[in-house]
């Protein structure tokens, strides 16, 4: 009898833990695996929660369509132009289930849901940041978090240079060529090797905190960061928080 | 006596109240002002585009500067983009609160949906010609070219409805960059008048692999031969070329044709071959040239200097260029012996404010920035052309030209190549009709070869059903059945709608019934006196 109820109990331990780890999906949705595995081209229906979102434009057509960095417990996925009307779109802040169906897509090696469909349901969900410095070097290893929401620990802030040769802390626009509201270009290094990291102004403006906190930035600095893990032909974070090093 | 003092001063109070309600947020119409007052300070703001370009954005910081050396009471405020559509959406939220800029680049295709705005934009009719301060007028404190020294093709372009409401800035048209040690490779020599067919005929050649899944072309495992960058270019070309319909002036919408369905057939069939790829789809055509990852690369000639091993920008790291020769010639024709390309390129239009000091404020900046001064060093940062035969015969932009063989940032030769190659083919040269909804048109045409192209991609059946179907799609998706003439055109609209004349005929009766009364009355008034 007591190895019977021993048999249950480990059995019923081992069903639950099972439930813990699997996210629920619900029926005909794929579970992350699979969306890896997924070629090219394909159709791909998922369940997400939105994480950050860039700004809603008019496009003609289908209304409105906004980008979103979106994850759930097994990884990320990035859904670029999405269509939505404003309303959904201030409906869909951090933590907002969706339902997602569209293409996978790559662009420079960013992998994407493109000409994607939605519906919004029930749950909420926030990514804790996933530490990713010691991998940093390690693009092959890097790039199975690619468009999750990961930290930088202990960077380092190197100068950059625009394209007169100029030596800066950070430029508007990659080659120096914008301005006040544009994207901000900045290097890090760690372990003597560099990356480039952006601050993309259509995802932070510059009223935010970590647009304006980028362009105090000295060379030399020690700082943490977090972002997404975007990807442009290598890792390219889109930062969303920047604080001197712990 | 009192009533019908009171009675007209009751009409007089109503009247302009209904009249200003009406038009309460129209702007009146410019007029040109006797004298520019230059003891007034005027700050207007200029939102331009750069290519990502810090060359041109130091341009336009120094055109700012010299200019207002010479008007001190002129600020200029910069604001800058990377991408037409975000200033034409901006444009457009700010109409509605009068917060548009004072001068702005953008295309003719926009200015027209400007244009359905009540005197948002100012028709520059007028202020080409003014004596005093029109284009090299007398009172025009620089200078500036007359208006006969502008490219008379590139003027008309900003003709809408019979007005003018831009100047051009500069012009561009699209180029052929080819990766001619590939199309050797695979045994074939470039003609020098280049078609379609050949493209593609190179473009199939080039998908074959080794066993190991790369390409015999190039060793790699990527290859895609043939990518275009901008394919509402591509429909709108090949239809031009074809000598099919697109649209005609007046906006009616002639694009959903067979000669259109023909070319979507052919483009299917090279994207099911693995032959052709598009920028939305791919990427920069640029990146995969560079990379030896492409063999005909189209772009705009402005975006010549990227393209090849020896570009002065660069968006590729220096570990994945492959070296080969790259050159530069006409886009694909139909018919090599009568080609036809786009022209293209910013305009600059000036927006219209209730004080006409500061209106004529912006139309001084916006000719500036037709100086020989801005033109030739603007048009050198990439392979632009001068829109002003002033700055086209200025010796300086002649010297430019006469550079050969230089692979110094300046002087890069594919550059040059690429702007000699337009400045002899301008007559060859055409534009789309520009109305309201022409921008609408614009994205559709490509819209249809990225469709198709995602739907071969996808496995999808592409046949005629499936175009039938994408067509109406199409249309409903952007509005194209919806499109109105714009502003400065009149279209016969038909019979007035009965409830709204019926509306009208009440409203008439009801002021006659008023005015008989109020005749009644007096004549009684009269009778008792």
């Amino acid at each position: 009898m007591k190895k019977i109820v021993a048999l249950m109990l480990v059995l019923c331990t081992a069903v639950c833990l099972f439930a813990c780890s699997a996210p629920e999906k619900s029926e005909g949705t794929m579970y992350y695996a699979d969306y890896v595995a997924a070629a090219l081209d394909t159709e791909v229906t998922i369940e997400t929660y939105v994480q950050a979102k860039q700004g809603w434009w008019e496009k003609e057509g289908v209304g409105g369509v906004a980008t979103f960095y979106t994850q759930d417990k097994e990884g990320a996925y990035f859904l670029y132009d999405m269509p939505c009307s404003k309303e959904d779109y201030d409906k869909l802040v951090p933590g907002t289930k969706i339902k997602v169906k569209g293409f996978k897509s790559e662009w420079k090696g960013e992998v994407e849901i493109i000409d994607a469909t939605y519906e919004i349901e029930k749950g909420s969900f926030i990514a804790q940041a996933f530490d990713v410095t010691s991998i940093l070097a390690n693009q092959d290893e890097l790039v199975k978090h690619q468009n999750e929401f990961v930290t930088f620990k202990g960077m380092t802030v190197e100068k950059i240079t625009d394209k007169d040769g100029n030596e800066a802390a950070f430029l508007y626009n990659w080659d120096g060529s914008g301005e006040e509201g544009n994207d901000l270009y900045f290097n890090v290094s760690l372990d003597g090797k560099t990356y480039n990291f952006t601050v993309e102004s259509y995802l932070c403006g510059k009223d935010t905190d970590v647009y304006k906190a980028v362009k105090e930035l000295k060379v030399g600095d020690k700082i943490d960061l977090e972002g997404f893990l975007y990807w442009y032909d290598s890792a390219n974070p889109h930062i969303t928080a920047v604080k001197a090093a712990a | 006596m009192k009533r019908l003092i009171s009675l007209l001063l009751l009409l007089l109070t109503v009247i302009p109240l209904l009249s200003a309600c009406h038009g309460a947020k129209a702007l009146p119409t410019f007029e040109i002002p006797a004298e520019f007052d230059e003891n007034a300070h005027y700050e207007i703001t200029f939102w331009a585009k750069n290519d990502t370009n810090k060359s041109q954005t130091n341009i336009y910081h120094k055109a700012i500067e010299d200019f207002q050396a010479i008007y001190p009471n002129i600020t200029v405020n910069l604001r800058l983009y990377t991408d037409y559509g975000k200033i034409y959406n901006d444009v457009i939220t700010n109409i509605s609160t009068q917060t548009t800029p004072n001068v702005c680049i953008t295309y003719p295709d926009h200015i027209a949906t400007y244009l359905t705005g009540n005197n948002v934009v100012v028709p520059l009719d007028a202020l080409l010609t003014d004596e005093k301060y029109g284009l090299g007028g007398e009172k025009v404190k620089f200078d500036a070219p007359k208006k006969d020294e502008l490219v008379p093709k590139f003027l008309d372009e900003c003709m809408i409805g019979g007005h003018c409401y831009a100047l051009p800035y500069m012009r561009s048209t699209e180029a052929l960059f080819i990766n001619k040690t590939y199309v050797e490779a695979l045994g074939y020599t470039l003609p020098e008048k280049i078609t379609w067919d050949f493209v593609w005929e190179v473009s199939d050649a080039a998908t074959a692999k080794n066993e190991d899944g790369t390409y015999k072309v190039n060793g790699q495992k990527v290859m895609i031969p043939f990518i275009y960058k901008s394919t509402d270019n591509m429909m709108i070309q090949m239809l031009k070329q074809k000598g099919a319909d697109y649209s005609t002036e007046n906006g009616d919408i002639l694009l959903f044709g067979d000669e259109t369905k023909e070319l979507l057939r052919t483009v299917a069939d090279h994207v099911a071959l693995g032959s052709f790829s598009t920028f939305k789809i791919s990427s920069y055509p640029a990146n995969f040239l560079n990379a030896g990852q492409c063999i005909f690369a189209i772009d705009s000639t402005a975006g010549s200097t990227w393209m090849g091993p020896k570009a002065p920008l660069l968006d590729i790291s220096e570990d994945a260029l492959v070296d080969f020769e790259c050159v530069v010639t006409e886009i694909p024709q139909f018919d090599p012996d009568h080609p036809q390309m786009i022209s293209q390129g910013p305009s600059v239009c000036v927006f219209n404010k209730k004080d006409g000091g500061e209106v004529l404020a912006s139309w001084l900046f916006t000719q500036f920035l037709l100086t020989n001064g801005v033109q030739i060093p603007y048009s050198e940062t990439e392979g632009y052309v001068p829109v002003t035969t002033k700055a086209q015969n200025d010796p300086a932009y002649t010297e430019y030209l006469s550079h050969v063989g230089e692979e110094s940032e300046q002087y890069y030769s594919l550059k040059l190549d690429a702007v000699r190659l337009f400045l002899d083919h301008v007559d060859d040269t055409f534009v789309t009709p520009v109305f309201n909804g022409s921008a609408s048109l614009r994205d559709a045409a490509g819209s249809l070869i990225e469709n198709t192209t995602k739907s071969v991609r996808r496995k999808e059946t592409v046949d005629d059903s499936y175009f039938d179907t994408m067509f109406a799609n199409t249309r409903s998706q952007y509005h194209l059945d919806q499109i109105r003439l714009s502003s400065g055109e009149r279209k016969e609209l038909g019979a007035l709608p009965e409830t709204a004349a019926a509306l009208l005929i009440s409203l008439a009766a009801v002021w006659v019934l008023i005015a008989l009364w109020f005749v009644l009355k007096k004549l009684r008034a009269k009778g008792k006196a």
